[in-house]
């Protein structure tokens, strides 16, 4: 099998989200931390146009683009499959991984901003959360039905930055009583082995956004 | 069970025509439904995207879609002739990647270079250039960004390839000319001067003139907000 390498840091959601996917479906790979204030000379000429990781390297052939490399890798490696058989479901969960990339950042924003400016951002993240509850997720175990696949990876981050968020507002903002599926949701992800062996130090994330 | 196909549309929408394309691309035939937005949307519109309630939505036998890129990725999968991905799994990631970038990147970078008062317009359309030279290099020689045929990226690429020459012309505005990019610049021509692109764009007269009005009524909006 040819080599695969992955370019990414240690508190990325985005770098997680590979590291989950090459993880369930059992693929090796070489991981390399990447200093986002000091980036490497491979990240540089793998990843000219955005100069960010993650980057998955193929055989020596990069790809970009944390949404790209997933639907790469569910090519290159169907075993356990991360998106449905059928068209028109696939057409559901490309819709929420684009949520979940266009909509999902306005989470790590609360961390960063201050005053008025922070009570929007928690607003647009509750009505975030609000919409991928009820529209997204609905009584199902996984965005997916009954077990991982893309979207929940997708939305992977969602899983371990309302701890942080918890400890920098005073208050969880995925409560359970708000948000019960959604909050049902994050136990059952962690929960799954492949996740649980690979997320971020909370205490190491905490120092550092606190 | 005879196939249904619908879209939900709005005539002047770079992102609905990028479903029109697609779909007349492949010789799909379907029901084109007009929806008055933003101010009127319909019912049926906001019961099919409830999440976004925006156009376009593609209705496959009852069962709709919602966001170019991914009802794009549907068609590809649903109707097998004239592929507009290509087989190789490394050049379809490749697409994909460049038109996440014509999405996320130009298509910001230009609407807000497009619609700037001519005051502001030195930055945004600075950053729009960078965007389309950064895009250029995609075509790599190439004729179209799929290669010999059009694929998903030039279909994704539609505003630049039809929109961005007419906001020129209204605006006085040079972003994407044959001195600063010569082979984009060759691509829109190649691109429109497909038949079945052609075909697929909406009347060049009434889009220039919708792109004005809407330029007219930007700047007024400017005028009024900059003497309160």
């Amino acid at each position: 099998m040819e080599e695969v390498k992955l370019l990414g840091m240690w508190l990325s959601p985005y770098s997680y989200r590979v590291i989950w996917a090459l993880k369930l479906k059992g693929i090796a790979y070489e991981y390399m931390e990447e200093d986002l204030s000091n980036k490497s000379p491979l990240l540089l000429q793998c990843n000219p146009v955005h100069k960010k990781i993650p980057v998955l390297i193929h055989g020596g052939k990069p790809i970009c683009e944390s949404s790209v490399i997933l639907e790469y890798i569910e090519e290159i490696w169907p075993q356990n499959s991360l998106l449905p058989c059928d068209p028109y479901e696939r057409a559901i969960a490309r819709f929420w991984i684009k949520f979940a990339d266009d909509k999902g950042p306005i989470v790590w924003k609360i961390c960063g901003t201050r005053g008025e400016e922070r009570q929007k951002v928690i607003e647009e993240s509750l009505e975030m959360l609000k919409t991928i509850e009820e529209h997204g997720l609905g009584d199902k175990k996984f965005f997916g039905g009954d077990n991982i696949s893309m979207v929940d990876i997708a939305f992977g981050g969602l899983a371990y930055w309302p701890g942080v968020i918890e400890k920098v507002l005073g208050r969880n903002l995925l409560e359970a009583h708000k948000f019960p599926r959604l909050h049902a949701w994050t136990k059952n992800f962690e929960e799954v082995p492949e996740v649980k062996e690979n997320l971020p130090d909370l205490g190491r994330l905490l120092k550092r956004e606190t | 069970m005879a196939e249904e196909v619908k879209v939900f549309g709005a005539w002047g929408s770079p992102y609905s025509r990028r479903v029109e394309l697609a779909l007349q691309l492949k010789g799909v035939q379907y029901e084109y439904i007009e929806e008055d937005i933003p101010k009127n949307k319909s019912p049926l519109l906001l019961k099919y995207n409830p999440v976004h309630k925006k156009i376009p939505v593609l209705l496959h036998n009852g069962k709709p879609i919602a966001e170019s890129l991914v009802i794009l990725e549907y068609i590809e999968e649903t109707w097998k002739g004239n592929p507009i991905l290509p087989e190789d799994p490394y050049d379809k990631a490749m697409a994909r990647f460049w038109a996440k970038f014509v999405d996320e990147k130009c298509m910001p970078a230009l609407w807000k270079a497009g619609w700037s008062p001519e005051s502001e317009r030195e930055k945004p359309v600075e950053e729009a250039c960078e965007c389309l030279k950064t895009l250029e290099s995609a075509l790599g020689g190439k004729r179209f960004f799929g290669g010999d045929t059009v694929g998903m990226v030039d279909i994704a690429a539609i505003f630049i390839g039809y929109w961005l020459r007419l906001i020129q012309e209204a605006t006085g505005m040079e972003l994407l000319s044959a001195e600063k990019f010569p082979e984009l610049f060759k691509w829109t021509d190649e691109f429109v001067s497909c038949s079945v692109v052609k075909g697929s764009l909406p009347p060049r007269d009434k889009l220039l003139a919708f792109i004005k009005a809407r330029i007219a009524a930007a700047m007024d909006q400017a005028q009024t907000n900059a003497s309160k």
